[in-house]
């Protein structure tokens, strides 16, 4: 009864590990260059030339004189785009709750809250890819008043920019309002220099 | 609120649009008398003879055999990886626990990952593993259930189908043409496919971050419409490069449910009793919007804990808000809670948030999904599940009014319930069993990332997704060691084979029985009473079963919560 299947067996194995695995992927991949060459390799930036990131891939801000991203657990350091990762906490996690009251603490501070202040709550959360590429309107609008500041900008000019920036729902639907930040501070960046936003 | 709801109204929507265009595909495919080139060049190159049928224990042992030679051709590959193409990274080979556990995971459509894709897996793996076990477990899921089905059509006869025409044309004409298709809009949406292995970029702040791409499209559509669920990362699809818009979170959504519900309309189809169809699929609705509702509910409610850090949670039109710990922007709480559910749901295990950091009963939601483990349920399988519970519901109903129980025309004896309950018993014993060995197992705290009931939960979730092949985890559970990469192994090849063989064994049994005419004695088994019994049975069943479980964990968990208990 099996020795008449022990030829579809193996055959069928290899064959469609070839179809399946290496055929179907590599047709997509030559299609997919053929229609989207941008997207295929990974929505790069190029700014002077270099490549300075995706634009679907969140990375870290540091200087007060940008718009910073949501908290990042990755590999060895924040927003490494080799190793995605997230806390893993439950909400019961002592851990977790100690470092979001500091991130907070840190957050009112660094853009002069009140110490009772509200702080929105994507601002103090990681997220789960660690590579989230946008905040919410809410916590760019609180950073506001810091990067106009630093950058000697008007603060309505700032909070203009950021609604130009902002992503809707998609398809007037889907998903949630939001801003990319790497496009917010290159448009920041462009203002600065005089440009145009 | 409104906004919300309506999105998962459209995703409903749309599915129900899509069971009948799938539905009607799937049947012609599944009955259609003439071959195509590919398929008869196939046959050829397999030497089978596509005209010849088959009994369900040859079907059945057909399907095991060629899953095994698929498995060990992917250990295999995993193991001599360092050896193959297209990894300018230099990725090492897998260990051999690790390389068993990935291969049963993938073959099992399980695909749960005790590994991080990033750091583990060469592009050449993703491909000619990963992908081709994704596409070849699907293939098998969907002729598995053509075989049930079948069975439960045939009158007085052994013959169940051909195991080898059925697989070959599922992946020819249903798997491979929709996953072209589908990794072509996922490209245009922002999902790499090339063969790169990374990128390096220098941000505007100067520091250098390296980007791992590769063929992400490709594996992102047949991880969701084969109901498979391994990511290509490690964050699966909460990481930008696997779901980089909201649309594509929503066309995941409909791709994971294309399949499991086409298969209730095809079942009416094949069977002309379409009433009975749409009857089956009605209770996976019904189960299903309970439970969205659940999980919804609690995650915009967020976690108690933050309001005395003044943190807000509230939604508003400038954020989602809610318990945002573990979930992404650009979906906020809606689009991840319908992801949550359908996911568990469609046992595929692609998850876009980490289950790990859900609340309590946002986690629970997930968790008894896996556990009922017939809510729409994985590819092919999911469909068995619930056709189990239809006859255990028959049986036990026949009990009561004190009849013969009778099912689609065929009577049910004591051998098909021996049959259906060693399926029904096989799930609950599996992931007990394996959670209360790791509970006293004495390296089994060590992996774990959360303290007190969650991290009891962590166990017990880990065993539950692996027996329902469902493959998300509460992924702080460090299930990388030779103990949990043996026991879940194990789990996910029990919890496929023990459920799916039983069934088959029904199936090939009924097919032999005469029909009954329908009397005045017969429970008419298509209607909104039966649906409702059948949910009732389900929940009954599932509930005795686990509910003790659960309540050592995420219950507790709540109320520890609420009383501002911590960990």
């Amino acid at each position: 009864m099996t020795s008449s299947l022990v030829r579809p067996v193996l055959v069928s194995a290899v064959l469609f590990m070839a179809v399946t695995g290496l055929g179907y992927p590599l047709a997509s991949t030559a299609l997919a260059k053929a229609f989207f060459p941008r997207q295929a390799s990974g929505s790069l930036v190029t700014h002077g030339g270099a490549t300075i990131g995706s634009t679907v891939i969140g990375q870290d801000f540091h200087r007060p004189d940008y718009f910073h991203p949501r908290p990042s657990i990755t590999g060895n350091t924040s927003y490494d785009a080799a190793s995605s990762g997230a806390s893993n906490l439950g909400p019961t996690s002592r851990k977790l709750l100690d470092s979001v009251r500091d991130r907070a603490h840190a957050y009112r501070k660094e853009n002069g809250l009140a110490a009772d202040a509200s702080v929105p709550v994507d601002a103090v959360t990681a997220s789960a890819s660690g590579l989230d590429p946008d905040i919410t309107l809410a916590n760019a609008h609180a950073q506001a008043a810091r990067v106009a500041g630093q950058r000697h900008l008007p603060l309505p000019r700032v909070v203009a920019l950021i609604d130009a920036q902002a992503t809707g729902r998609q398809l007037g639907l889907l998903g949630e309002p939001r801003v990319n930040v790497l496009a917010l501070n290159l448009a920041l960046d462009a203002t600065a220099s005089g440009g145009t936003p | 609120m409104s906004i919300d709801l309506l999105q998962f109204a459209l995703v409903l929507a749309a599915m129900a649009a899509l069971v009948v265009v799938a539905g009607r595909w799937l049947t012609h495919v599944l009955t259609d008398t003439a071959h195509a080139l590919p398929e008869r060049l196939t046959y050829r190159l397999l030497g089978v003879d596509a005209g010849s049928g088959m009994d369900w224990k040859r079907y059945g042992l057909a399907l095991v055999l060629s899953n095994a030679a698929m498995m060990l051709l992917g250990y295999a590959l995993l193991r001599v990886q360092s050896l193959l193409p297209f990894d300018a990274l230099q990725r090492p080979s897998q260990t051999p626990d690790l390389a068993f556990n990935t291969a049963a995971s993938f073959i099992t459509n399980t695909n749960w990952q005790s590994y991080s894709g990033e750091s583990s897996l060469s592009n050449f793996s993703q491909m000619a593993v990963i992908t081709f076990l994704m596409t070849v477990s699907a293939a098998s899921g969907i002729a598995g259930c053509a075989a049930f089905i079948r069975g439960l059509a045939q009158r007085e006869a052994r013959d169940v189908g051909n195991y080898w025409v059925d697989f070959t044309r599922v992946t020819w004409r249903v798997l491979l043409p929709a996953c072209l298709l589908l990794s072509l809009v996922y490209v245009w949406q922002g999902m790499p496919q090339t063969l790169a292995s990374s990128v390096d970029a220098t941000t505007l702040e100067g520091i250098t971050q390296h980007i791992v791409t590769g063929p992400v499209a490709s594996l992102e559509a047949i991880k969701h419409i084969g109901t498979n669920g391994g990511g290509f990362f490690g964050m699966n699809a909460a990481h930008p490069f696997e779901n980089p818009t909201p649309l594509t979170n929503t066309l995941h959504m409909l791709a994971m449910f294309l399949v499991p519900s086409a298969l209730t309309y095809a079942f009416g189809r094949m069977l002309m009793r379409r009433r009975q169809g749409w009857a089956f699929l009605a209770a996976f609705v019904v189960m299903f919007v309970g439970f969205l509702c659940v999980v919804y509910t609690a995650e915009q409610h967020g976690n108690p804990a933050f309001a005395g850090m003044g943190i807000d949670q509230q939604a508003s039109t400038m954020q989602a808000g809610g318990n945002m710990e573990g979930k992404e922007t650009r979906f906020g709480i809606a689009q991840t809670s319908a992801f949550v559910a359908v996911t568990t749901a469609a046992t595929t295990g692609s998850v876009d948030a980490m289950h790990d950091s859900l609340t309590p009963l946002g986690g629970l939601v997930p968790l008894s999904l896996m556990m009922l483990n017939d809510v729409f349920g994985g590819v092919g399988v999911g469909f068995i599940n619930l056709v189990a519970y239809a006859i255990l519901t028959v049986f036990l109903v026949g009990m009561m009014i004190g009849r013969t129980p009778e099912f689609l025309g065929k009577k049910i004896e004591a051998r098909e319930i021996k049959y259906v309950m060693i399926a029904v018993l096989a799930h609950p014993f599996c992931i007990l069993g394996f959670t209360a060995l790791a509970a006293v197992w004495p390296d089994a705290p060590a992996s774990l990332a959360n303290m007190g009931p969650h991290g009891f939960s962590e166990l017990i979730y880990a065993y539950t997704s692996g027996t329902a092949n469902n493959g998300s985890a509460f992924a702080g559970l460090n299930a990388n060691t030779p103990f949990f990469n043996t026991t879940i192994g194990l789990a996910m090849l029990l919890g496929r084979y023990f459920t799916l063989l039983p069934m088959l064994a029904v199936a090939g049994s009924l097919a032999t029985k005469r029909n009954v005419p329908e009397s005045q004695g017969t429970l008419p088994t298509a209607t909104p009473l039966f649906t409702g019994l059948l949910i009732f049975v389900i929940l009954v069943v599932g509930g005795l079963t686990f509910l003790p479980a659960l309540a050592l964990g995420p219950i507790v968990e709540h109320l520890a919560m609420l009383a501002g208990q911590t960990f």
